[in-house]
């Protein structure tokens, strides 16, 4: 019997599986390499279980739209690349500030500007956690394989309800494009959050921005029975502007608190031989199958030598960071930038002295063999 | 039609007002002449979402008791795209100002209106950038005194409901404060129209714009709105051709609209599953 759950596909496809396991009913967009297989996919699967798929004027209108998606009831999401993702910044601190639940995927490719849209990059990670202007705080998920670039979208967008937040889903362009198996787990299996609603009846008052208990904002869909506003003015629990000082205070700790305390629930990682290892190496995306390979290989040759794969980047897990590399010898940060999680890094360890840096950013995969050239200038053996 | 004689109370929020618009503003008249509209549509204000941007104009969508968006500057269009092609059964009315509208917001404008979705966006033209102090705007034409052309203004303006026309939209139409009733009427078919429809409403800024340009206070700047104004293709017209003209310019149903031609899609992709 041919089995249909077992594909053999781009990540971005994997991307889309996992939007469509998760629920996805909406998505706008606007073609950017290397993100546009996710849209194309889109646009020929969502109208094939009702869902509504539409290609916009520009990255803004795309994240414009799907919020006011969202805003009546549905799971939404756009898709792009670095400077569409710079366009839709503006959007998105409205999202953060409206707590419109709403999935981006970002599949980086080199920059600044317009770069090196066909080639590889991590380039985007501190945009993603700071592109958008005034204080706030953002998910976002990244994966180094098919499998997980399913899962971590099906939790972006249970995230995204569950703390009715923007998520953020950043792939890289070796991940978007790369072939290779993905196996769609059955319905059930990874559990789906739906959207929460309220049980606020018709005519009693709705407060809209007021948290219950546990913190969560149940929601009502325009349409529904709860007339309210939305505004991305500070606001009081009606939604109302409002710029009493005490009002903007507790809401910006709101909006930040709602994920920075939570980041146990929301931090996601693998770790591979990291029980005895004297090096660490910390990476994510595509770069972390360079970081595994080297790793396995090393290992053979008597090497203490662990990986810890990060999949959720933001909210930062300092505290799971620091406990996994209290016993390192040495830390290498793999990761085809600069330097952008790195900086985290060193800020979460107890000794940042001995934190090193094995980046690439010139376009091409990382690989074994570069990071093997930093590990073997830490161990003291020459390149 | 409903029999309830009009009541404005039942249709705004009261938790809102005061409102933030100055005394002498026209902004409060499209407020009245659209609740006005609805109220005589019978519309459910469970079924109205009202969209906008940022201006004071934009302010609109707070006071009024339907289901409001205010978003980010001249974005509105976005979202209320999204608002409808989501849920198609709502309505989706857009209050914009003219920079907000036409400048920041004019690519969504022209798309918007391409598309044919069933969108109703009301101009709301001053011709002047009120929130952030008199700056000029696409529509205050050459030769305007702003803050931010204090030697005149040299750049050109855009003529609303030509622009409308030419980028698609199904229904185009102006109107002016100062024709209450008939800015009313006009919205009443808007809103009822199945198509991107536009209607520009000329209104003023006297804080601003009436004040760098000398055009008196509101009483004056609305009489202007009488004198300088006539109704499409009128005998006043012949006489004096610079007169702008109001009425309904476009009023086409042929075109199909855009969420009943997705639904289409919808049909054609769910045959095709294999
Ligand atoms: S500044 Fe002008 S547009 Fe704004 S409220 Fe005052 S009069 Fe109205």
């Amino acid at each position: 019997m041919k089995d249909n759950n077992i594909k053999f596909i781009q990540g971005n496809e994997a991307c889309v599986e996992g939007a469509i396991y998760a629920g996805i009913d909406f998505f706008a967009g606007y073609p950017i390499t290397p993100s546009t297989e996710i849209m194309e996919h889109l646009a020929y699967r969502l109208p094939q279980k009702g869902g509504k798929f539409i290609q916009m004027e520009d990255e803004i209108a795309s994240m414009g739209a799907i919020i006011g998606a969202s805003l009546t009831g549905n799971k939404v999401m756009t898709a792009t690349s670095g400077p569409g993702f710079s366009l839709k910044q503006e959007a998105l601190g409205y999202a953060c500030m409206a707590e419109i639940p709403c999935v981006i995927a970002n599949v980086q490719r080199g920059g600044p500007s317009t770069g090196n849209p066909t080639h590889v990059s991590q380039g985007d990670v501190n945009q993603v956690r700071w592109g958008t202007h005034g204080d706030h705080a953002i998910i976002a998920l990244t994966a180094s394989n098919h499998q997980d670039v399913f899962k971590i979208t099906v939790e972006a967008f249970n995230m995204a309800e569950t703390y009715r937040t923007p998520v953020v889903i950043l792939l890289d362009e070796v991940i978007g494009h790369m072939r290779e198996k993905l196996v769609i787990p059955k319905p059930g299996e990874i559990p789906v959050v739906a959207r929460l609603r309220t049980s606020v009846k018709k005519g009693v008052d709705y407060h809209p921005y007021l948290p219950r208990e546990d913190g969560r904002l149940p929601m009502s869909d325009f349409g529904a029975a709860h007339k309210y506003n939305v505004t991305g003015l500070f606001h009081d629990m009606w939604g109302f502007p409002n710029n009493d000082p005490r009002v903007v205070s507790e809401l910006l700790r709101h909006l930040v608190d709602k994920i920075e305390n939570n980041v146990n629930e929301i931090n996601m990682y693998k770790e591979y031989w990291l029980d005895d290892a004297e090096y660490i190496l910390i990476s994510y995306g595509s770069s972390a199958r360079s970081a595994i390979h080297l790793a396995k290989n090393r290992r053979a040759r008597g090497i203490k030598i662990g990986v810890l794969e990060l999949q959720t980047l933001w909210p930062f897990p300092s505290e799971m960071v620091r406990e996994k590399c209290v016993n390192a010898k040495s830390v290498i940060v793999v990761e085809m930038n600069m330097g952008q999680i790195i900086t985290q890094v060193k800020n979460a360890v107890d000794n940042p002295r001995n934190v090193f840096l094995a980046n690439r950013i010139d376009g091409e995969l990382i690989s074994p063999t570069d990071i093997k050239s930093i590990l073997r200038m830490i161990q003291g053996k020459g390149v | 039609m409903t029999e309830k004689p009009f009541n404005f109370k039942d249709y705004i929020r009261p938790r809102f007002f005061p409102h933030i618009w100055c005394p002498g503003c026209g902004h409060g008249i499209v407020l009245g002449s659209l609740l006005r509209a609805v109220h005589e549509l019978g519309l459910n204000k469970n079924e109205i979402v009202i969209t906008s941007g940022i201006g004071c104009s934009s302010r609109i969508s707070g006071y009024v008791d339907f289901h409001s968006l205010h978003t980010i500057h001249g974005r509105a269009l976005t979202f209320a795209t999204g608002v409808k092609l989501s849920k198609p059964g709502l309505k989706a009315i857009v209050p914009m100002g003219d920079g907000d509208a036409l400048a920041i917001g004019g690519n969504h404008f022209i798309h918007a209106a391409r598309r044919n979705i069933d969108i109703t966006a009301i101009v709301m033209n001053n011709r002047i950038y009120g929130m952030t102090g008199g700056q000029f705007s696409p529509l205050s034409g050459s030769g305007k005194k702003a803050t931010t052309a204090p030697y005149l203004t040299i750049d050109r303006d855009f003529d609303v409901v030509e622009l409308a026309k030419s980028a698609g939209a199904t229904f185009v139409a102006r109107s002016t404060v100062f024709h209450a009733n008939e800015c009313k009427d006009i919205l009443k078919k808007a809103i009822s129209h199945k198509g991107f429809s536009v209607v520009e409403i000329l209104t003023q800024c006297p804080t601003y714009y009436g004040r760098k340009n000398k055009e008196g206070d509101a009483i004056q700047m609305m009489e202007g709105y009488k004198t300088n104004t006539t109704r499409i293709g009128s005998k006043k017209l012949e006489k004096n051709p610079n007169l702008i003209q109001r009425g309904i310019f476009v009023e086409n149903t042929e075109v199909p609209e855009y969420c009943k031609a997705y639904d289409e899609i919808i049909k054609t992709a769910m045959k095709g599953k294999a």
